[in-house]
C-alpha cells in the first residue's frame, strides 16, 4: 500500500513558556516492510533541531525552542510504502543484543497474573506459543477508551480487564519477556479499512523475538500480526521509551495539547478521483 | 580472633602503631575524653551531619568520630596502590567493552543476560563513548582486612561514592586536636584532594571546552543525605553547587543560569543517580535532572562524572566477575583479591547458600548501606527462616559471601581503648592521566561491640586513616 | 552567581522586611483598637488592619474576631505572609545561601528563627507586645548585620534589593487601604478619629516624629500623604524606596557591566516623583496613583525576577 500520514500535534498555552525542549521520536525506519517516499518533521515555529538516531535504532529530533507563541503545531507528514511481511521485521540493524528486551520496566514488570497467564503458554513452538498469547490477550481484554491512562502498568490493565492498545502491547511483552522471549513496544500508524482515517492517538503494538527467524510483530488489540496497513515509528522497552513526543518546558502555565492523526491509502483515493 | 591494627594476632605491637601506642598509654583518659567532645562540638557546629532515611525524629545526625587513627605503613598503601590502579583501569576497560563492541560478552566471561537485563546497565548509552573515554572518575573501594597480608575488596563503589569529605574533616580535626602527634610521625598528606580532583576532572572535559572548563557539582539538594559533603566538595573545588532547576540544555549545550545570563557547564561532578538526570531520557517524574541532559552528553558536549551506566560494574552480581574482568583487559592476575562470593543464581551456588544460612551473609543484589541484608551468625530463627523465603523466591536477586572476620582498631568507648571492627574506603580518580589516589581513605569502625556493619547509617562511625611515610 | 542564589538572597531580603511591616501593622492595630471610639469597632479596626497587611486569606475563610486575626497576621502557618512564616521563609532563603552570607547575618537570622521554635505560640497580651518588639529587634539586627559585616557585592545588592522593593510595596499597600483619609476634602477633617487614625498611620512607620520635624504642624492628612509618598527625607516614603531600588539596580549594573529591562523601567518609574506634586496627584486621583504604583512595582519585579532571578 502506499499510505500517507499526516500528524498534527498542537500545544496552547495561557502563559508560554520561555523555553522548551523537546524529544521526537516521530520518524520512521526503513525496514524490509516499509519503503520512507518522503517524511518531514516541520514546526510552524522557530525552533533549532538536532536529528539523531537513539541506542533503540529510533530517528530522534531534538527540539529547542526560545519564547514560543501561545499556540504552536507540529507537523509530521510523510508517505510510505508498505509491503505485508506477515509480521517478520526483517534484518535491520540493531544497535542492542535481543536479550536487552528482556528487563522490566515499571510499565511492563511481571506479577503473578501475569507470571500465571505466561505459564499457559509455556509448551510448544516458539510462533505458536506467541500467536496463542495475542489470542488470549486479546480474548481476555476488552477495549475501551478512558479505562487507563498512559500511567498504568500492564499488570494494572491485566487486572482491569481493559485498556488501550497501549494496554495490549504492554500486556503482550510483560508476559512474552516472563516467556523468556525478548520483546518490546512499537509505536506507529494504521491505516483503518473502517473508513475512521482522522484519529487523535498513534496506534502501538509489540514486537518479540524468536530464534532463527527474529522480531514479529503481535497487535493484540486487533488480535493479528501487522500488515500493509501498519506504520512502523519507533521501538523501545515500553511507551515511555516511545512516546512521539517527550518535553520540558520552563516557565509558562496551562499547557493543553492536541493530536490530530490522518492516515489515508493514497491509491484508494487517487482512485476515487479518477472515477 | 580478628585480626587487629595495632596488636595484630599475637599481641606484639605492629610496626606502624609503635609511636602511637606509646602514646596512647600515656594519654590520660581524661585528656581523651575532652578531644572528644571538642571534636563532636565542632562537627556540630559546622553542621556536618548525614540525614537518615525514614528517621523521622531528627532527620540530621553527626556521623561519630573516633579520635585514634586507623595507622596504616606507607609499605601496605603502596601494596594496595598498585591494586586499586589495576582494579579500576579495569572496570574503566570493563565498562568502555560493554557500551560498546562487548568482546567479554561474546568471549563467554560473563553471561551476557546479567550485564543487559541488569537495571544497572543504560541500554541509552549502548554504543556512546564519554568525551575522553573515561567511565569512572572517581571510586571507592570498600576494602577489609582479615590478617597481615590479606586484604579483600567488598565493594567497587563506582556510581555516586560519598565519604570523602569526612576523609578530610577527619584529618583537619586530628592536626587541630593532637598536632603533636602529627609531630611524631610522618603522615603522607589527603589534603591535595580537591586539587586532585578538580584537575583529574578538568582533564576530562569535552575536546572543545577550552583550557579553563567550567566545572559544577550536581546535588539532589538540601534534603539529601549526602548534602553536606556536596556543598564542602563544591566550596573546595571552587565550583557552583547547582541543582537540576539551575541547568537547562539548549542546542546540545547545558548552561547554568546565572544573574549575568546563561554560562556554559562543561563538566558535571554530579551526584544525583542515573535515573533521575534527564526526565526526558530517563524517569519522567524526576524534578532532580536536567531535560535535555543525555542529549548533551551523548553530543560530547558535557562530561558526567561518573558517566551514565557505571553501576553495571559495581552491581553485586557483576562483582564476582571482577577478577575474570581483570585477567581479561589487563592480562594480569589480580592484586587485591574479592572475598568469595556464592551466586544464588546459580543452582549449585544457592544449594550450599540455604543450607548454611546462618554462617553466611546475603546480600541483596541491587541493595546498599547495608540495608536488605542477611547477616546469619546474627541472625535469629525466624529471621534466617523469613530471608530463606525470600531467597528461593528470588535467587538471581541475592549473593551471599562468608562472615569475613573485619580487622579490629583501638577505639575509644567512654574513655576506654577497645577493639572494633573496621573497613576502608579509598578513593580513587581516573582521567586520561591515569589513576590518582589519595593516601588515605575513610575508615569506618562498628562502634556496636562485635558488630561487623560499619555504615554510618546503622551505627557505624569514623577514624581518621593515615598512611606512614616509611 | 547563580540565578538561584540570587533569587533566595532577594527573597530572604524581602521576607524580613515583611515580617517587621506586620509588627508594625500589629502594634499599631493592637494600640488603636483599645481606644473606645464610636465609629469603630474593635472587629472593623482589626478587619481593615487584615486589609493593610496585604496576607492572602484562605479561600472560605470567615476571619472576623480580632483575636482569630491577630493570631493569623503573627503565627498562622497558613499564612504565607504572617511573621512565624516570614522569619521562617527568610531563614530558609538563607539557609540555601549560607556560604553567600557573613557569619554574623546567619547566626542573626537563624537565631531568630531557634527562638521561633521555642516559642509557646500563639502569644496573647503582653507577650505579644513583646513578641512584636523582638521582631523589629530582628529586622534591626539583621539590617545592622547586613551593613556592618558583608562585602558589596552582588550578593549584598540582592538581599538589599529585595528589601527595597517589599518596603515600597509595604507603604504604597498601607497608603492604598487608608488613601480615603488621606483625601483634602475628607468629611470630619480633624475628628478625633481621623486623628487617631493618622497618628496610628504614622506610628505603624515610625514616622510621628518625622512628620512633625519636617511639616511643624499637627497631623493634616495631605502633609501626611506628601511624607509618604514624595518625602525623599523619609526612608519609606515612596521616592525614597524607588530612589534604593533605582540605586542597587545600578550598582548590579555596574559590577556587571550590563544594564536591563529592569534597570530601563526602575529609572522610568524614578522619573514620575522627580518635580511631583502632591496637589497634581490629588487632582488626577490619590487612589488611581497608587494603584498604578502598585502595579508598576509589581511589574519591576517581574523585570528583575526575569533579569536575574531565574
Amino acid at each position: 500500500m502506499l499510505i500517507r500520514v499526516e500528524h498534527t500535534t498542537t500545544y496552547r498555552y495561557a502563559r508560554p513558556p520561555r523555553a522548551i525542549t523537546q524529544i521526537l521520536r516521530m520518524s520512521p525506519m526503513q525496514t524490509d516492510g516499509q519503503h520512507i517516499r518522503r517524511w518531514s518533521v516541520e514546526p510552524d515555529f522557530d525552533a533549532r533541531i538536532h536529528q539523531g538516531t537513539d541506542a533503540f535504532g529510533n530517528i530522534t529530533h531534538t527540539l529547542y525552542v526560545d519564547n514560543p507563541p501561545h499556540e504552536l503545531s507540529l507537523l509530521v507528514t510523510g508517505e510510505v510504502e508498505t509491503t505485508d511481511t506477515a509480521g517478520a521485521l526483517g534484518q535491520i540493524p540493531e544497535r542492542l543484543s535481543p536479550l536487552v528486551y528482556l528487563r522490566d520496566t515499571a510499565l511492563t514488570a511481571a506479577d503473578p497474573a501475569i507470571r500465571d497467564l505466561a505459564e499457559q503458554h509455556a509448551a510448544g513452538p516458539a510462533l505458536n506459543r506467541l500467536h496463542a498469547l495475542m489470542g488470549d490477550i486479546a480474548g481476555r481484554m476488552r477495549f475501551r477508551i478512558g479505562a487507563t491512562t498512559v500511567h498504568n502498568s500492564a499488570a494494572e490493565a491485566l487486572s482491569l480487564g481493559e485498556g488501550v492498545c497501549q494496554d495490549y502491547a504492554h500486556l503482550f511483552i510483560a508476559t512474552a519477556r516472563c516467556m523468556g522471549f525478548p520483546a518490546r513496544y512499537v509505536s506507529g500508524h494504521l491505516f483503518r479499512e473502517d473508513g475512521m482515517n482522522l484519529q487523535d492517538a498513534s496506534h502501538a503494538w509489540a514486537e518479540a523475538y524468536v530464534e532463527d527467524i527474529g522480531w514479529i510483530g503481535f497487535d493484540a488489540a486487533n488480535g493479528i500480526c501487522p500488515t500493509d496497513r501498519y506504520i512502523r515509528i519507533a521501538t523501545g522497552l515500553d511507551y515511555l521509551g516511545v512516546a512521539p513526543v517527550r518535553g520540558s518546558s520552563f516557565g509558562g502555565q496551562n499547557e493543553t495539547m492536541t493530536v490530530h492523526i490522518d492516515v489515508k491509502d493514497m491509491r484508494a483515493s487517487s482512485q476515487q478521483q479518477q472515477q | 580472633m580478628a585480626f587487629d591494627e595495632m596488636n595484630g594476632t599475637g599481641g606484639e605491637i605492629r610496626s606502624p602503631y609503635a609511636k602511637a601506642a606509646q602514646w596512647l598509654a600515656n594519654a590520660s583518659p581524661d585528656l581523651l575524653k575532652t578531644r572528644s567532645r571538642q571534636a563532636e562540638l565542632f562537627f556540630r557546629r559546622m553542621g556536618i551531619t548525614f540525614a537518615v532515611y525514614g528517621d523521622t525524629e531528627s532527620n540530621e545526625r553527626l556521623i561519630p568520630f573516633d579520635l585514634i587513627p586507623r595507622i596504616v605503613s606507607g609499605a601496605e598503601w603502596n601494596g594496595l596502590e598498585v591494586g586499586l590502579t589495576q582494579r579500576i583501569n579495569a572496570i574503566n576497560a570493563f565498562l568502555k567493552d560493554i557500551y560498546g563492541p562487548q568482546e567479554i560478552l561474546k568471549a563467554g566471561i560473563i553471561p551476557p543476560e546479567l550485564i543487559l537485563t541488569n537495571q544497572a546497565y543504560r541500554p541509552e548509552m549502548q554504543g556512546q563513548r564519554p568525551p575522553r573515554d573515561i567511565w569512572v572518575q572517581i571510586a571507592g573501594v570498600d576494602l577489609v582486612r582479615t590478617g597481615e597480608d590479606e586484604f579483600h575488596v567488598l565493594e567497587d563503589n563506582v556510581r555516586t561514592p560519598s565519604g570523602v569529605s569526612y576523609m578530610l574533616e577527619n584529618r583537619e580535626m586530628m592536626m587541630r586536636l593532637f598536632p603533636e602527634l602529627f609531630a611524631d610521625h610522618s603522615v603522607r598528606p589527603v589534603e591535595t584532594y580537591p586539587d586532585t580532583l578538580l584537575a583529574s576532572l578538568k582533564a576530562c572535559a569535552p575536546e572543545d571546552a577550552g583550557g579553563n572548563p567550567t566545572i559544577v557539582v550536581l546535588t539532589p539538594g538540601p534534603f539529601n543525605s549526602a548534602y553536606y559533603e556536596h556543598s564542602f566538595l563544591a566550596d573546595k573545588l571552587g565550583a557552583e553547587l547547582v541543582e537540576g532547576s539551575d541547568l537547562f540544555v539548549d542546542d546540545n549545550y547545558v548552561y547554568m543560569r546565572t544573574t549575568q545570563g546563561r554560562r556554559r557547564v562543561d563538566v558535571i561532578y554530579r551526584r544525583v543517580d542515573d535515573e533521575f538526570l534527564d526526565p526526558l531520557t530517563f524517569r519522567s517524574d524526576s524534578a532532580l535532572g536536567v531535560p535535555g541532559l543525555m542529549a548533551a552528553y551523548t553530543a560530547g558536549n558535557v562530561t558526567l562524572a561518573n558517566a551514565v551506566g557505571t553501576g553495571v560494574a559495581d552491581d553485586k552480581a557483576v562483582y564476582t566477575y571482577i577478577p575474570d574482568i581483570i585477567r581479561f583487559y589487563t592480562g594480569e592476575e589480580p592484586i587485591l583479591k574479592n572475598v568469595p562470593t556464592w551466586r544464588c543464581r546459580e543452582a549449585d551456588d544457592l544449594k550450599y547458600v540455604l543450607e548454611h544460612l546462618d554462617e553466611l551473609v546475603v546480600k541483596e543484589v541491587g541493595g546498599s548501606g547495608g540495608y536488605g541484608m542477611l547477616i546469619g551468625p546474627a541472625a535469629t530463627k525466624a529471621e534466617i527462616e523469613a530471608f530463606r523465603a525470600k531467597l528461593t523466591a528470588a535467587p538471581e536477586e541475592f549473593i551471599a559471601q562468608p562472615t569475613l572476620a573485619l580487622s579490629t582498631a583501638p577505639t575509644l568507648s567512654d574513655g576506654k581503648l577497645v577493639q572494633r571492627h573496621i573497613d576502608l574506603r579509598p578513593f580513587v580518580l581516573s582521567s586520561p592521566n591515569g589513576c590518582s589516589i589519595a593516601p588515605g581513605g575513610l575508615t569506618r569502625v562498628a562502634l556496636k561491640e562485635g558488630s561487623l556493619v560499619v555504615n554510618s547509617s546503622q551505627g557505624g562511625g569514623t577514624k581518621d586513616t593515615w598512611v606512614l611515610e616509611d | 552567581m547563580l540565578s538561584r542564589t540570587a533569587d533566595s538572597l532577594y527573597w530572604a531580603g524581602r521576607y524580613i522586611e515583611r515580617a517587621d511591616y506586620l509588627a508594625r501593622i500589629l502594634e499599631a492595630t493592637l494600640r488603636l483598637a483599645a481606644i473606645p471610639t464610636k465609629q469603630g469597632t474593635e472587629s472593623s479596626i482589626w478587619a481593615a488592619s487584615l486589609a493593610t497587611s496585604g496576607c492572602p486569606l484562605l479561600p472560605n475563610s470567615d476571619l472576623t474576631d480580632p483575636q482569630d486575626i491577630r493570631d493569623y497576621l503573627a503565627f498562622s502557618p497558613d499564612n504565607p505572609s504572617s511573621i512565624h512564616c516570614c522569619l521562617t521563609m527568610a531563614r530558609t532563603n538563607a539557609r540555601s545561601v549560607r556560604t553567600a552570607l557573613t557569619v554574623e547575618l546567619w547566626e542573626t537570622i537563624n537565631g531568630a528563627w531557634n527562638r521561633l521554635q521555642e516559642l509557646d505560640m500563639p502569644l496573647r497580651g503582653d507577650e505579644l507586645l513583646e513578641f512584636l518588639q523582638w521582631v523589629k529587634g530582628v529586622t534591626l539586627g539583621v539590617e545592622g548585620a547586613t551593613s556592618r559585616t558583608m562585602l558589596r557585592n552582588d550578593a549584598y545588592w540582592f538581599l538589599r534589593l529585595g528589601a527595597a522593593v517589599e518596603r515600597a510595596d509595604n507603604t504604597a499597600r498601607l497608603l492604598d487601604v487608608k488613601y480615603h483619609l488621606l483625601l483634602p476634602e475628607g468629611e470630619r477633617v480633624g475628628g478625633q478619629f481621623d486623628y487617631f487614625q493618622w497618628t496610628t498611620l504614622l506610628r505603624e512607620v515610625s514616622a510621628l516624629t518625622a512628620y512633625r520635624w519636617v511639616y511643624r504642624d499637627d497631623v493634616k492628612p495631605w502633609h501626611v500623604a506628601d511624607l509618604m509618598i514624595l518625602n525623599r527625607q523619609m526612608p519609606r516614603s515612596l521616592a525614597s524606596c524607588q530612589a534604593t531600588i533605582v540605586r542597587y539596580l545600578d550598582r548590579l549594573a555596574a559590577d556587571y557591566d550590563n544594564r536591563g529591562p529592569a534597570q530601563r523601567l526602575a529609572s522610568a518609574q524614578m522619573k514620575h516623583f522627580e518635580g511631583a506634586k502632591m496637589d497634581t496627584i490629588f487632582q488626577s486621583g490619590l487612589h488611581e496613583y497608587i494603584q498604578s504604583y502598585l502595579a508598576e512595582n509589581r511589574r519591576l519585579g517581574e523585570a528583575i525576577h526575569q533579569q536575574y532571578l531565574s
